[in-house]
């Protein structure tokens, strides 16, 4: 592969550890607040308030963090002088706008025992974006140039919204009482499970963009996610399964399963945003993936262009790589390659 | 606003020398902070890349064939999209198209939110440090729609960017994109037939993944030696798609929730 002296070609990500934080963060909240609202309407008071309480507080955080990472933090309302639907990047604030207050309000009813209604109305409010909230953040990282993210954005969203019901739910499990984690019990496991999945697909479908999330910082993160997550499952479902014999050591290994899914739902944010910066700075992410692309291309346009070996796996790493567009069909008209048209 | 010509840059390589004039008059015109001293052993370029504080930049390349050196030069610049990828995702409005077609920062407005910088799929546009706010080339757009000077700009009436008007050797041309497409081409035909077959257009084509650009070039070898991609597509172009990816994830969310409360007994 040719390159500028090995150089990058796109920029690398300005955005600081405040903004994998973030996303954690994020998710943490959106899953939160839709475990609240499920233990509302199904009268699980305990499961109701840890998750109002954890769902206000990280959008609180998360909020914050997404502020210090701007170059200019006293402007941060200007992400609100438009709405523009092609910026991800404006999808979420307006989001977040919502789910923020929305939020606010039910924790406040469940803190002061003030106007239940609205505190349901407000839950069920922030439950109905949480969806949209956890997920917002997978696109905001596929519309890039960033090579890994953005090839990464079939599964990006499932690896977000697996890791906020996850972390949620082990903020659940690390909270409420036995009795009532039931719920969070099962969306622990059925989190993990959607977040393991994409995870591994990350990883394994994506050819050569798919060797950051396999090697180096982000590979050793979310091999330790993946690991915590693995436990935080086993503790989950060990933890429900002992409740009425020993139920101390039940409640005990129920709230190590939810530590350990929340450590791992903040090392997957931080293993997918290393991958995307370490495929950023090998500027062959860039460069091999659209070379193939040009080749096959040409090769669909030239009708297959004679013995030429087809476009090269994406692993190819040949030195002399094909000619340019224009090139090429200089190429054709000079060796008389079978599928050109006539010289006018 | 009246709308104008879509105006643009045709940087041809082939008669680039390298001397780096069009990098100190765009550093000069737009009061642009220096970068520091930093030799990089890099043939003689000691610029490295287009960043916050480089709008121009000269590439040096040396290759070597059978003893014989070619020296290539190029001074590459922000590509001014057709469908510009910092322009869609900027949240607050900051990047806006102007009546030339050009791709501006609003420097009152930027909150150094950052997302225009992986967004670029050439890598232009970035963050100044100290400063938080995201800069790049603006094709000097308060030179090119200063009227009454009647200049050397042809329509428009306003003067050149600072960088063509110092280049020596019309490397780097300004015109409406429809005239210096048309030179491009004859440019090219020109090359081919002296026998120099490695010559190519890059961001000229109007069907590329980015719309075509406002600033294209003729290059003598691949883009990527250059420090260009060479399939360049605007990340946007796959937005729809997702977002449906997003709305899956999103409704199988909420579907683990409803199971959890309402799949078990406790």
């Amino acid at each position: 592969m040719k390159s500028y002296y090995g150089r990058q070609i796109v920029k690398t990500p300005v955005w600081r550890p405040d903004i994998p934080a973030y996303l954690f963060c994020g998710g943490l909240a959106a899953g939160s607040a839709l475990l609240a609202a499920g233990a509302d309407l199904t009268r699980r008071p305990a499961l109701r308030r840890s998750g109002r309480l954890t769902a206000l507080g990280a959008v609180a955080a998360g909020a914050a963090f997404l502020i210090h990472d701007l170059g200019r933090p006293a402007r941060f309302h200007h992400m609100l002088r438009v709405v523009k639907p092609t910026s991800p990047m404006s999808i979420g604030t307006w989001t977040l706008t919502a789910f923020g207050p929305a939020a606010g309000l039910a924790a406040a009813a469940e803190l002061t025992g003030v106007a239940p209604a609205a505190g349901r109305a407000a839950g069920l409010a922030a439950a109905g974006l949480a969806p949209a909230l956890a997920t917002y953040t997978a696109v905001l990282l596929a519309d890039t140039a960033v090579p890994s993210w953005h090839e990464a954005y079939p599964q990006l969203p499932f690896a977000f919204a697996g890791s906020a019901l996850a972390s949620a739910a082990g903020a659940g499990l690390l909270a409420a009482p036995t009795a009532e984690a039931g719920p969070a019990r099962r969306l622990a496991v059925a989190g993990a499970a959607m977040e393991l999945a994409a995870s591994h697909r990350l990883a394994s479908t994506l050819g050569l963009t798919g060797e950051p999330y396999r090697s180096g910082r982000a590979g050793a993160l979310l091999r330790a996610s993946q690991a915590l997550t693995a436990a935080g499952i086993a503790g989950a479902v060990l933890g429900g399964a002992r409740r009425d014999s020993r139920r101390r050591r039940a409640r005990l290994v129920s709230a190590l399963s939810g530590a350990a899914l929340l450590a791992a739902g903040a090392l997957t944010r931080f293993g997918i945003f290393a991958a995307g910066v370490a495929s950023t700075k090998d500027p062959r992410y860039t460069v091999v993936p659209q070379r193939a692309r040009l080749e096959q291309s040409a090769a669909d346009a030239g009708g297959g262009a004679g013995g030429r070996a087809p476009a090269g796996s994406a692993d190819d790493e040949r030195g002399a790589v094909g000619p340019g567009r224009d090139q090429l069909a200089d190429d054709r008209v000079a060796r008389d390659l079978p599928g050109d048209e006539e010289p006018a | 606003m009246s709308v104008a010509e879509r105006m643009g840059f045709f940087t041809d390589t082939s008669i680039c020398i390298g001397c780096k004039a069009c990098e100190v008059a765009c550093k000069e015109w737009n009061a642009i902070p220096t970068d520091g001293l930093d030799l990089l052993g890099m043939s003689f370029d000691n610029t490295g890349q287009l960043d916050a504080n480089t709008w121009r930049h000269v590439a040096f390349v040396e290759q070597t064939h059978d003893g014989d050196l070619r020296w290539l030069m190029s001074s590459d610049v922000c590509k001014h999209c057709t469908h510009a990828a910092c322009l869609d995702v900027c949240p607050t409005g900051s990047l806006f198209r102007t009546e030339f077609g050009t791709v501006v920062v609003q420097e009152d407005i930027c909150n150094g939110c950052g997302y225009c910088v992986p967004a670029c799929p050439y890598g232009v546009i970035d963050q100044r440090q100290g400063d938080g706010r995201a800069w790049k080339c603006t094709m000097c757009y308060d030179r090119i729609r200063a009227g009454g000077d009647g200049g050397r700009a042809g329509s428009g009436g306003g003067l050149m960017p600072a960088c063509a008007t110092a280049c020596p050797t019309e490397s780097i041309q300004y015109g409406p994109l429809d005239e210096l497409r048309d030179r491009a081409a004859r440019r090219l035909e020109q090359l081919h037939g002296e026998g120099v077959a490695q010559a190519r257009l890059y961001g000229h084509d109007p069907a590329d993944g980015v719309g075509g650009d406002g600033a294209f070039f003729l290059l003598l070898d691949d883009p990527e030696v250059y420090g260009l991609p060479p399939d360049p597509v605007v990340t946007t172009r796959d937005l729809p798609a997702m977002w449906r990816r997003a709305g899956l994830a999103a409704l199988a969310m909420a579907a683990a929730v409803v199971a959890s409360f309402v799949g078990g007994s406790s």
